[in-house]
């Protein structure tokens, strides 16, 4: 089936097998290997992605349901060859170790931070739940989320 | 060499990091070769049977499929999957790299299918025909061990794998007839998955011009992984590379060379392309390791102060359907520190390794260590009730003091050093426990389930000396370093621990920064490269800095020596009487001085000969352990439990270790914080299950439960710092602390919250509905 995706803010036309989950298209075919997966079954977060801007497992969603929306990964967070806030935060405070969940893990707290400028630890945790992370234990994310949320709202809130 | 640390001791954000956190590392899966292929498992559906008819005809037929492949290719060529720990007397069959006319548990691979995609090769996966006449299985621990049971191997006279008898010990028999009281425990230290974010991946690519396998492959030791190819394949090591590329995590499934890594060189070799696999979540909670699986019998005899006198313990540990790696030896840990860090005076231990038609087991972070943590901590808990003691009283008494290290405890383990009570007494100011207890105590009275757990412990890190290392693993416990100088100064160190997520990129950078007076950007840190880091053993067992930092230490003096030599040759000076400090050569009484810069260009340079020496600036060395280090600590928690649906809040948890020096405190936190939620999944939530046939019941994540953020509080860290007198760094091991301390600690915290009801046992995990039958029995017996 012929799709047309705005993928990273470039547009994409490809044609692709129907059964072709979103996460393989966007790692086999446009080479986007930094969203991973770690359960196909929309249970540990590792391939969370944005669709139309809200935060999706692309492990669940085929690549022809993305026809006419527009993803971002994260490959495209951060602009200008900076770093988004969230990656400062992740980096300032030690907020990752093997890496392998950390895509997905900063893809869903990116929504989380554009509904909620200022969480609570308690509305980082229940908001990153659906993301698993075997290496940290949780709390050095959380700091890296409220890191991040303060760089956030001292820059007036643009990410 | 005296050095004023810039960088060691600091909390220095990783250089591991930018990549990561911009999606631009790249694991064994995100790799793509011209002409790949991809390979899918077609694994058994049951248990335990004999393989009937095996049809590939429907398979081959598929589009894409390039080859089907069954034991039958294999026959005669291969070698079986490696085992290295196969200890005196133990029943070991070989387990072949495909199921050979018999299945011994769900999920074995059966045959392969190879395509020209991943969802070609999937398809046809399901297109083979397999019939297995299935049999009883194995699955029950204890019930494989009773006459009449069914057997996982027909040839062997029972399910026993490896027996370890009781040793006769008269001292511990006089010390349990002479005993106030002894407590007997029965403990389900029930089986788990490491679950690595990542799973296992392959790319196996066999070069025919070069003659040369590279064989990618998400592994805790790729130098290991080499080896084992090489003796399983009969493929020339010399001819072999194997890279770790970035590996999303470990925890001890990734030590040991799988079949599958074995078969993907041998696919790629006949079928002249390179060949892929990556795991699902399902196939890895189906065949990938597991770890612990143990059911304990302890004795204990006890005092009336509450001193624990003597432990007669005995370990039946599930081996699963074939011994791993390093499987059958794990439970030899959990023997050797029965005692903890309390002055037992006698053990006697047998251990019953037992074959079940289930996944094997392996190493999983602590590797026998937490089972021997859980046991200690248990009787001590019990010990406490008995005779009506506070429980951190009780381990105030019996832990050993400080004046006794280098200390061996009956078992024979040596421990290094030590000092308890200090990080009891910390733990204690910290928690402010007594204030603790009074608010539960008050709770209580309003009602409430409280509970208040406590787990002091040491542990093993660092494994050494190689005196028992197997040749059947080509290596010893020893670890590597080489490090190269460039003329501008540049260092790049090339370690043979394979760090995935442990950040040895940057404390390693740290030491080298710091010894040279350079800066970090200055340092590369190279790893998991076979053909770059020719020889090398790996990551696990809380060896990294340990092991693998050490020998960057000495590679470090041997450069600073050579360098002192080239320095004074400049200034026709005693290389005796040169110093090195930060970043400068000088001489004591002279005024010349010589940068670091300048002493490495000269190196390469050599247009002034330094005679008996060879131009350049490298060394290589390895650190061979004379011991083992044994880290300790305390943890403290508290709980409460719902009386209506038995659900746990864990409300405070305090960690008070001790890993001797600490290079990065950032990196430490890490570790510890990562390790006692892992600790905490064991006690709380996460348990692999398999029904009476065999079916693994828990082979997603949807019933696999893993620790998730919303379960916990913020935790909080102190730390006490007695440095090991075993390596030059005075480090310790952190990386196993969290899963010895808190899962025993979270389990004394539930049964004291519980304990007002007349609770006196649970088994793990600590989920609602344990509890709450926990909490509906006691109720009902009143």
């Amino acid at each position: 089936m012929k799709i047309r995706v705005t993928v990273n803010g470039e547009v994409q036309e490809a044609d692709v097998a129907p059964r072709t989950l979103l996460v393989h298209w966007l790692r086999e075919d446009l080479a986007l290997t930094g969203t991973h997966i770690g359960c196909e079954t929309s249970l540990c977060g590792a391939c969370t992605v944005h669709v139309d801007g809200r935060a999706v497992k692309s492990c669940t969603m085929f690549a022809v349901q993305a026809d006419g929306r527009s993803v971002k990964t994260i490959e495209a967070m951060g602009e200008h060859g900076a770093l988004h806030p969230l990656q400062t935060g992740f980096w300032e405070e030690h907020g990752l170790q093997c890496g392998y969940c950390t895509p997905g893990m900063i893809m869903s707290a990116a929504q989380l931070l554009a509904e909620n400028a200022s969480p609570t630890d308690e509305q980082i945790r229940h908001a990153i739940e659906g993301n698993i992370c075997r290496c940290t234990g949780y709390q050095q994310i959380v700091n890296a989320i409220q890191h991040a949320a303060k760089l956030t709202r001292e820059r007036g809130g643009r990410a | 060499m005296a050095v004023k640390p810039v960088h060691v001791g600091q909390r220095i954000k990783r250089r591991e990091d930018p990549r990561l956190i911009r999606g631009l590392a790249t694991y064994t899966d995100d790799l793509k070769l011209h002409g790949m292929l991809h390979a899918a498992f077609v694994r058994s559906p049951y248990a335990a049977g004999r393989i009937g008819k095996l049809d590939v005809q429907r398979a081959l037929a598929m589009p894409g499929v390039v080859g089907v492949f069954s034991f039958d290719e294999l026959r005669g060529k291969v070698g079986p999957a490696p085992c290295t720990a196969v200890m005196p007397g133990m029943q070991h069959v070989p387990y072949p790299l495909l199921a050979d006319g018999r299945v011994l548990y769900v999920g074995q691979p059966v045959a392969v299918v190879v395509a020209k995609d991943r969802y070609q090769a999937r398809d046809a996966a399901l297109e083979v025909e397999i019939e297995i006449e299935d049999r009883p299985a194995v699955v029950e621990l204890e019930a494989a061990l009773e006459p009449g049971a069914p057997r996982v191997y027909d040839e062997l006279p029972s399910n026993v794998c490896w027996h370890q008898p009781p040793a006769a010990d008269a001292k511990l028999d006089q010390l349990f007839a002479s005993a106030h009281g002894t407590v007997s425990l029965r403990l389900v230290n029930q089986r788990v998955a490491p679950l690595s974010m990542e799973g296992r991946a392959i790319l196996a690519h066999w070069e025919e011009g070069p003659q040369k396998l590279t064989l990618w492959s998400s592994t805790q030791t790729p130098h290991g992984a080499k080896q084992q190819v090489a003796m399983c394949l009969g493929i020339p090591e010399l001819r072999i590379r194997v890279i770790a590329p970035e590996v999303g995590g470990g925890f001890g499934c990734k030590i040991p060379t799988y079949a599958e890594e074995c078969l993907l060189p041998w696919l790629s070799r006949r079928l002249r392309k390179p060949v892929k696999w990556a795991e699902t979540r399902t196939e890895n909670l189906l065949a990938t390791t597991h770890g612990r699986g143990h059911v304990e019998y302890i004795d204990a005899a006890y005092r009336e102060d509450g001193k624990v006198l003597a432990l007669r313990g005995k370990t039946i540990a599930d081996v699963g359907a074939f011994a791993s790696m390093l499987g059958a030896a794990i439970p030899t840990f959990t023997h050797l520190l029965a005692c903890g860090p309390y002055g037992i005076q006698a053990v006697s231990w047998e251990i019953v390794d037992v074959y079940t038609n289930t996944m094997a087991t392996e190493a999983y972070r602590g590797a026998g260590r937490p089972e021997a943590a859980y046991i200690v901590e248990r009787v001590m808990d019990e010990v406490a009730r008995r005779l009506g003691l506070d429980r951190v009283e009780v381990r105030r008494r019996n832990l050993l003091a400080k004046d006794v290290f280098p200390y061996t405890t009956p078992t024979g383990a040596v421990y290094d050093s030590g000092n308890y009570q200090a990080a009891l007494a910390k733990a204690l100011e910290r928690f402010d426990w007594t204030k603790a207890l009074a608010e539960r105590d008050r709770r209580r009275a309003a009602g409430e389930l409280v509970g208040l757990g406590v787990a002091t412990f040491t542990e093993i890190c660092g494994l050494g000396p190689s005196t028992g290392a197997s040749p059947l693993d080509r290596r010893g416990t020893w670890e590597s370093a080489e490090l190269r100088v460039e003329p501008t100064g540049a260092v790049t160190v090339m370690t043979g621990v394979s760090p995935h997520g442990q950040g040895q990129e940057t404390a390693f950078a740290q030491m080298v920064a710091d010894a040279f007076g350079i800066g970090l950007d200055d340092v590369t840190v190279v790893h998991g490269d076979t053909d770059v880091v020719t020889h090398g053993v790996g990551t696990f067992g809380s060896r990294g800095l340990v092991v693998g930092g050490t020998a960057v230490h000495m590679a470090i003096g041997k450069i600073v020596a050579k360098a002192k030599k080239i320095a004074a040759h400049k200034f026709k000076a005693d290389p005796e009487r040169i110093d090195f400090s930060d970043g400068f050569f000088t001489q004591q009484g002279a005024e010349w001085r010589l940068s670091w810069t300048d002493v490495a260009m000269a190196a390469h340079l050599w247009n002034e000969p330094v005679p008996g020496e060879e131009p350049g600036l490298e060394a290589v060395a390895r650190f061979e352990p004379t011991g083992t280090t044994f880290p300790f600590g305390v943890h403290f928690c508290q709980v409460s439990v719902d009386r209506d649906t038995g659900e746990l809040a864990l409300e405070r948890f305090l960690s008070v270790d001790d890993v001797g020096t600490v290079v990065n405190p950032l990196l430490a936190d890490g570790q510890r914080l990562g390790g006692i939620v892992q600790g905490l999944g064991q006690a709380w939530c996460e348990e692999v299950r398999y029904d009476e046939n065999g079916q693994l019941i828990t082979a997603t994540l949807m019933d696999y439960v893993m620790p998730r953020a919303s379960m916990f509080p913020r935790f909080e860290l102190d730390m006490t710092c007695t440095p090991s007198p075993l390596n030059p760094l005075g480090a310790k091991g952190i990386g196993e602390l969290g899963t010895i301390g808190a899962t025993p600690c979270l389990v004394s915290a539930a049964l004291d919250a519980l304990a007002p009801l007349g609770v006196t046992h649970l088994d793990m995990p600590l989920k609602s509905e344990r509890l709450w039958r926990a909490i509906r029995d006691a109720g009902s017996a009143r």
